[in-house]
């Protein structure tokens, strides 16, 4: 293996929704932790469910479920609570997630333009092709138009 | 990978809240933004109503001496289920009276935690943020986020056009006599 091969090589946590697997960047996940109580309260923000307490935190909830499958889970073992960038700001959101999570070290192939704008990239991984997801447009935030809910497709595609 | 900075929270002091219910949801509010507390029949003899195109939340408006208050309903500020008003917030430094299910309790806050910016729409206007008081995450409601600017103009503009309507059905009555 050479050096500028090895430099490639990053970190993924992957995550279940429902029948998928997708990945986000190591750099960005806080933590996995157990369903806990979730707060709501009127909101108009879509997506968002309500506020969960973690470590004297207040978290958001985010399901991106319905975006990513086109259909809202109907069960979740835990949240997966990443780090979100606003601007110079960063703050934890919390989503549901469906199964256990794995870290894995892989290259990550940019996405196209034609990819989805919550599509940061694609990994090969144990035979399956997997989307690295884009936090910042998968999930709400101030002055950004949302990434339009992706049409469900079929289970992860094979190389 | 934890954020750079904590979340932005306020100085560590302590504030009196009351908490109170519109529609079974809990909320808080700064008990020094509640200039009165009336019960919502007492009010009812003292207001007019009022019909705003698109503001339905306010129904009945409120004079006292050259001043109006608008009557706003919480459940339909919030988009909750309709539910029978039973008390009145007569809010500081604003011009609405907020129609309510009744006060949970008094208490103190002492950590008001920023709205999280996950949540970018309405309830930016409605909230000043949130706090956690025995285990439960509570949002602590903005006075003034009630009735917005153009709101206000709405409703004053509806107002006028009742007062006038008023005036000239009484000098109506006034003449025919």
């Amino acid at each position: 293996m050479t050096v500028s091969t090895e430099l490639d090589l990053q970190s993924f946590v992957l995550l279940r929704l429902g029948e998928r697997r997708f990945a986000v960047s190591a750099k960005q996940i806080a933590e996995l932790v157990a369903p806990s109580r979730v707060f709501r309260f009127p909101h108009r923000t879509p997506r968002l469910e309500g506020v969960i307490l973690r470590r004297g935190r207040i978290v958001p909830v985010c399901d991106v479920s319905e975006m990513l499958l086109g259909k809202r889970l109907t069960s979740r073992r835990f949240y997966l609570i990443a780090v979100r960038n606003y601007g110079a700001q960063r703050e934890w959101v919390a989503m549901p997630v469906t199964g256990e999570c794995e870290l894995i070290n892989a290259e990550m192939m940019a996405a196209s333009e034609s990819d989805a704008p919550h599509v940061a990239g694609w990994l090969s991984h144990d035979g399956d092709v997997i989307e690295v997801l884009n936090l910042d447009t998968l999930t709400p935030g101030p002055g950004q138009s949302l990434a339009e809910a992706a049409p469900p497709q079929s289970v992860e595609a094979r190389p | 990978m934890r954020p750079a900075a904590p979340l932005k929270s306020s100085p560590a002091k302590t504030e009196q809240i009351i908490l109170f219910r519109v529609s079974g949801q809990l909320f808080a509010v700064s008990s020094a933004s509640v200039q009165e507390v009336r019960s919502a029949d007492s009010m009812s003899g003292a207001s007019t109503e009022i019909s705003a195109p698109g503001i339905r939340k306010v129904s009945h408006v409120a004079r006292r001496g050259d001043r109006s208050l608008f009557i706003v309903n919480g459940a339909m500020h919030f988009g909750l289920h309709a539910a029978e008003g039973a008390l009145l917030f007569v809010l500081r430094k604003t011009r609405t009276a907020l129609l309510i299910d009744g006060i949970e309790k008094m208490t103190t806050m002492t950590r008001l935690q920023a709205l999280p910016l996950s949540f970018c729409h309405e309830e930016r206007q409605w909230y000043r943020g949130l706090t956690a008081l025995d285990q439960t995450v509570v949002p602590v409601v903005k006075p003034e986020g009630f009735l917005s600017p153009e709101e206000l103009a709405l409703l004053d503009a509806a107002l006028l056009k009742t007062d006038e309507a008023a005036a000239a059905a009484l000098e109506e009555t006034n003449s025919a006599q």
